[in-house]
């Protein structure tokens, strides 16, 4: 879509596939943030050189992009795990048991909080509604949708995807 | 291109192939079917085909509104009727095939009800009650067309408004139903449609923007995804019309990022549209252009207020401006812009082609036409529902979701997403009205209903609203940003029973400025939730600020860490950039 001419060629690296990601056109990549949505949609994270390579297409400051990309909480910064597990934690989901989902999810996964397990299997966020309220409490495993989960189905919804069931 | 009788007419007689020829299955795929395991259900309806040889065509549709039954298969079987199983997952969808498909034989249990001539011992779909009390105008065809086929809009009806409108309607009639129909905005400003369009045909063009709000962030609603999930061409054939009646050039509908279903149905009924010369030049062979294309959002609350909006759509971070001067005047890329819900734009084509009056006839004093209700929580019937304005609160929970289960009582009802109020019980014989729930303290926003039985403990409930209004603020204007921050600090207070003397009037001296001083709805109503629930539910305050307990014991639970501070610059080093003297602490 955009000639770029600031990051060199890695060949198959972070920078060739930064490029790749914004370039591919798949949706048209016309603003700040359409480019680092079509990054983070194949990569899964905003490395450093997205950040620099989207400046250096809209001519603007490192700033300007980074203020985007801190601005929406559906990005992160760091590769995320081999999995990605959401857990909606909106008031429907809440009244339908929310927290102990959530609480027995972390206590698998060892976490105390958001975050990425030790050995980079899951990354887990949480989500404020993942838009399927008639099915509570919701989870998303891999953008899929599983719903009408208790703390322990969650769980083993969780522990099959690691298992790579 | 083809003209607007050819098109029909190869709808029409793909339509009559359809019913006819093969069995014809449905599964609801909405996000709320997918959440019910849809997917599985359609892999095995469709290995269980293969499997034993059976020709027929399966389509995943949108949403019949039946949450509670999903996943839902029906099955019209050719020269039959209708036939539509509840809770239908993998193995029933199998016994589905081998008896009912296969044998023409309907299995036990599953069985919801028919649709068309009666089928024995199923009941009338018609007659429950989830379907009965309503009135179906913007989801008419959801759960009953498959949302990637324009012939199947079409042979429903679908572009006969447009067609209507381009050839012997002006603009300025368009405008002129609109506003006879009495439609008012569903995003939750309730402002007249018809009105808001005549400021754009004031404005200069080209180019000129039609913007269809679906950032929908509201946890408790799902509307908006579901029409287009459900029925996207009715979503496009209303942004034409408005294009159309104002002299719009572009239309954009801008949607939440991650909300897979509803960006890839839209992105392809778009796709569709183009190639049957229902958008792009020309359309319908008139001479009037319009196009539309797909923004999406990262995810953020305030993007969906109609002037962070505009940032979103331009990629910024998604900041209310200041108004004046207002969107019609200077929108989006600085050109003159309409923004419209969802639901407002997906009445417009019932409303041309039926006639003013077919809307207004409905409903209730200054609100006419119908609420599309998402109800959810503590519910026995949890769904999608289109019912007539003027309807009671007590009808929509009681009679259409059948109350709260297990025996036990209802205690709050939460509406209009996480900036309305708690209401409680004694709230039932209030109608779904714009003006009267906005008088009781409630407002009926985006149309999410959530129910929550007597076991909920109300400052818990009003902390993980507070919370989501927190996590949410855009940050731009500080009586938004500093007070919902101490407005959640003083309610994990009082849920940790930790509250100081002079809490409750402290909450409501930030609130109160809030309201006064932001610069959006988002701080303006930000203190809603918290005033309304210390109105209907003083009891459970006083008990965890006097008495030190919770009466439920929710409160006991620690609390999620979900604060949101949207940082600027910080914590930014890329390790190639040479730093600036003096960066290092910024």
């Amino acid at each position: 879509m955009v000639e770029t001419a600031q990051l060199s060629s890695d060949a198959g690296g972070i920078n060739d596939r930064v490029r790749e990601a914004i370039s591919s056109g798949k949706r048209p990549t016309r603003t700040i943030l359409s480019s680092l949505l079509a990054v983070h949609d194949e990569l899964g994270y905003l490395p450093d050189e997205a950040i620099r390579e989207t400046a250096a297409i809209f001519d603007t400051t490192i700033n300007e992009v980074w203020g985007v990309a801190s601005f929406y909480t559906n990005f992160r910064f760091t590769p995320p795990g081999r999995h990605v597990v959401e857990v909606c934690w909106g008031p429907t989901c809440h009244l339908a048991g929310a927290p102990a989902l959530i609480d027995s999810i972390q206590h698998m996964l060892r976490l105390s909080g958001e975050g990425d397990t030790e050995d980079g299997g899951v990354s887990l966020k949480y989500n404020t509604c993942l838009g399927a309220c008639a099915q509570p409490p919701v989870l998303s495993i891999d953008h899929h949708l599983v719903g009408r989960l208790t703390a322990d189905s969650a769980a083993r919804a969780v522990s099959r995807v690691l298992d790579g069931a | 291109m083809p003209t607007y009788q050819e098109l029909k007419a190869e709808a029409d007689s793909r339509w009559m192939a359809l019913v006819s020829e093969k069995p014809w299955i449905r599964v609801g795929a909405a996000m709320c079917g997918q959440a019910a395991g849809a997917l599985e259900t359609l892999a095995a309806l469709k290995s269980r085909l293969t499997a034993r040889g059976i020709d027929a065509n399966l389509d995943a549709v949108g949403c019949l509104g039946l949450c509670f039954a999903e996943p839902i298969v029906d099955i019209l079987l050719p020269g039959g009727s209708r036939l539509l199983f509840s809770n239908a997952g993998p193995d029933a969808a199998r016994r589905i095939i081998d008896s009912y498909v296969a044998e023409g034989r309907i299995p036990d249990g599953n069985v919801l009800g028919y649709l068309g001539s009666p089928v024995d011992g199923a009941p009338d779909l018609t007659s429950l009650p989830g379907m009965r009390l309503q009135k179906r105008i913007a989801l008419r065809n959801a759960g009953h067309v498959a949302p990637g086929d324009a012939y199947q809009y079409l042979a429903n009806g679908g572009y006969s408004a447009l067609r209507r409108a381009l050839s012997v309607m002006k603009p300025a009639d368009v405008i002129q139903a609109v506003i006879d129909s009495g439609l008012r905005g569903r995003g939750g400003a309730a402002f007249s449609t018809g009105i808001k369009w005549s400021f754009l045909v004031r404005s200069p063009g080209p180019p000129k923007y039609i913007l269809c709000n679906c950032e929908e962030g509201d946890p408790g609603a799902f509307n908006d995804k579901g029409i287009l999930e459900s029925d996207p061409h009715m979503l496009l054939e209303g942004m034409s019309l408005a294009g159309y009646a104002t002299g719009a050039t572009n239309g954009i509908v801008f949607i939440r990022h991650g909300h897979d279903g509803p960006i890839d149905r839209t992105e392809k009924a778009i796709e569709q549209a183009y190639d049957l010369g229902l958008l792009g030049d020309d359309i319908l062979n008139t001479g009037w252009s319009f196009d539309v294309e797909v923004s999406l959002t990262g995810e953020s609350y305030v993007s969906g207020e109609e002037t962070a909006l505009m940032d979103a759509v331009e990629g910024k971070r998604a900041m209310p401006r200041f108004r004046p001067p207002f969107p019609a005047q200077v929108g989006v890329w600085g050109k003159p812009t309409n923004i419209n819900n969802v639901k407002t734009l997906s009445y417009a084509p019932s409303i041309i082609a039926d006639g003013s009056e077919s809307f207004s006839e409905i409903g209730v004093n200054k609100s006419t036409g119908t609420a599309i209700i998402c109800l959810s929580g503590h519910i026995r019937r949890p769904g999608l529902y289109e019912v007539p304005m003027g309807m009671t609160l007590g009808e929509v929970v009681n009679d259409i979701g059948g109350g709260v289960p297990g025996g036990k009582k209802l205690k709050m009802l939460q509406t209009g997403g996480p900036l309305g109020g708690l209401l409680g019980a004694e709230s039932l014989n209030i109608r779904l009205d714009f003006d009267e729930m906005r008088q009781a303290g409630a407002i009926l926003g985006s149309g999410g209903i959530i129910v929550a039985d007597e076991d909920t403990c109300a400052v818990d409930m009003t902390r993980v609203l507070v919370a989501f209004c927190q996590y949410e603020s855009c940050g731009k204007c500080f009586p938004c940003r500093m007070g919902m921050e101490h407005l959640l600090e003083i309610i994990e207070r009082i849920a940790r029973f930790e509250s100081r003397p002079g809490d409750a009037e402290l909450m409501r001296s930030v609130g109160e400025t809030m309201e006064g001083a932001s610069l959006c709805g988002h701080g303006q109503l930000g203190f809603g939730p918290i005033r309304s629930a210390f109105q209907h539910f003083e009891e459970d305050f006083r008990m965890h600020i006097d008495e030190r307990r919770c009466p439920t014991g929710s409160c006991l639970r620690p609390a999620l860490e979900i604060r949101n501070t949207r940082p600027y610059a910080v914590d930014f080093t890329p390790a190639a950039m040479p730093e600036p003297a003096g960066a290092a602490n910024v």
